[in-house]
C-alpha cells in the first residue's frame, strides 16, 4: 500500500499525516504541489491540514488549482482513495470532489480544542474500524470549519448515508453537525477534525488510529 | 481595460462576519443598521480591448476561481 501526502506552501500537518499512514503500515511518498503527477502505484492520497497559500482568496481555493490537484482529481475519478483533513477538506470542496463549502466559524473565533465526534456511518473504508454511533475524541484547529451546503444536496448526502462524522457538540455552526463527509463512491473523505493528531498515546489519545488502520488494512486485502 | 468583480455570499447564506459588524456598529451608537452583508472586491487590469470578450473571460475566472458558487455570487463591471 502506498500513500501519497501532498505538501502545499503553508501546509503544516503533512508530516503528522505521513506518520499516521506509516504507523498504519503504508509506504508513504511525499508529493510537492508543483508536481503534475502522482508517483506510480499510489493507493491513497492525503491532503493535509494547514494554511495552504496563506488562505488567500478563500481557504483551499488556490491549492485546488495547483498542478497536483488535477492528478488528485484524476486519481479520485479512477476510484482511488483520497482523504482531506482540515485545510485538506477545504481543498477537496474547492476542487468539487466533495459537496458543500467551509465557511467562517459561526462564533467567528479560531477554535483549537479536542471535540467529541459521533461516528455517523461505518459503511466506508475510512470508518469501518469504528462502531456505529461510537463517540471519539479528536482535535479541531480551524477558523473556517462551518460546513454549508444547499438544502437539496444536504438531503441527498443524508439519504445516501454520506455523513462520516458528526460533532456531538457543534463548535462551528456546521449544518447538520457535519464534521466529515464522504463522496458518492465513499472513497473520498473530507473532515475538519484531525485524526492524525490522535494516533499515539503521547498525543493524549489514539481515537484517530482506527481510521488509518481500517483504510490501510482494507487496501492490503484488496 | 479594467474589471471590478464583487463577490458576496448568496442571499440566504448566513453572513456571520456581516452580523458581527452590524452589532459592532450598534455598540458604537450607529442606530438603525438593520443588516450588514460583507464581501470582497477584486480589481483586474486586463490586456483585452473588447468589452464583451473581457466580460465573458472575467465571468469564467469567477466561475473557476474568484468565487465559490456553492456559497457565493458575483457581479462583474468592465470599465
Amino acid at each position: 500500500m502506498k500513500a501519497a501526502v501532498i505538501t502545499f506552501p503553508g501546509s503544516n500537518c503533512d508530516r503528522d499525516l505521513a506518520v499516521a499512514f506509516e504507523r498504519a503500515g503504508a509506504d508513504v511518498v511525499r508529493v510537492w504541489h508543483k508536481d503534475s503527477a502522482l508517483p506510480a502505484g499510489v493507493d491513497v492520497v492525503g491532503v493535509p491540514g494547514g494554511f495552504s497559500f496563506g488562505d488567500y482568496l478563500r481557504c483551499g481555493a488556490i491549492a485546488a488549482q495547483s498542478p497536483i490537484a488535477a492528478a488528485v482529481k484524476a486519481h479520485a475519478d479512477r476510484g482511488g482513495y483520497v482523504i482531506g483533513i482540515c485545510n485538506g477538506f477545504q481543498v477537496l470542496t474547492e476542487m468539487r470532489l466533495l459537496p458543500g463549502a467551509l465557511m467562517r466559524n459561526a462564533g467567528l473565533k479560531f477554535i483549537c480544542k479536542t471535540v467529541e465526534l459521533e461516528v455517523a456511518t461505518t459503511a466506508s473504508d475510512f470508518t469501518s474500524g469504528y462502531t456505529m454511533g461510537q463517540h471519539i475524541r479528536v482535535p479541531v484547529a480551524h477558523h473556517d470549519g462551518n460546513y454549508a451546503v444547499d438544502a437539496e444536496t444536504l438531503a441527498r448526502i443524508k439519504a445516501e448515508d454520506r455523513i462520516a462524522f458528526r460533532y456531538a457538540d457543534n463548535p462551528n455552526g456546521s449544518m447538520a453537525d457535519i464534521a466529515g463527509v464522504l463522496s458518492e463512491n465513499r472513497r473520498v473523505l473530507g473532515m475538519m477534525p484531525h485524526p492524525e493528531r490522535v494516533v499515539d498515546a503521547g498525543h493524549g489519545g489514539t481515537d484517530g488510529m482506527a481510521l488509518f488502520s481500517s483504510l490501510i488494512g482494507k487496501m492490503a486485502l484488496a | 481595460m479594467k474589471a471590478r468583480v464583487t463577490v458576496m455570499l448568496k442571499t440566504g447564506v448566513l453572513d456571520v462576519q456581516g452580523e458581527a459588524v452590524r452589532r459592532a456598529l450598534g455598540t458604537l451608537g450607529f442606530e438603525g443598521v438593520e443588516a450588514v452583508r460583507q464581501g470582497k472586491v477584486i480589481e483586474l487590469d486586463l490586456a483585452a480591448t473588447d468589452k464583451a470578450a473581457a466580460e465573458a473571460e472575467v465571468k469564467a475566472m469567477c466561475e473557476k476561481l474568484l468565487a465559490n458558487t456553492v456559497i457565493e455570487k458575483y457581479s462583474v463591471e468592465i470599465a
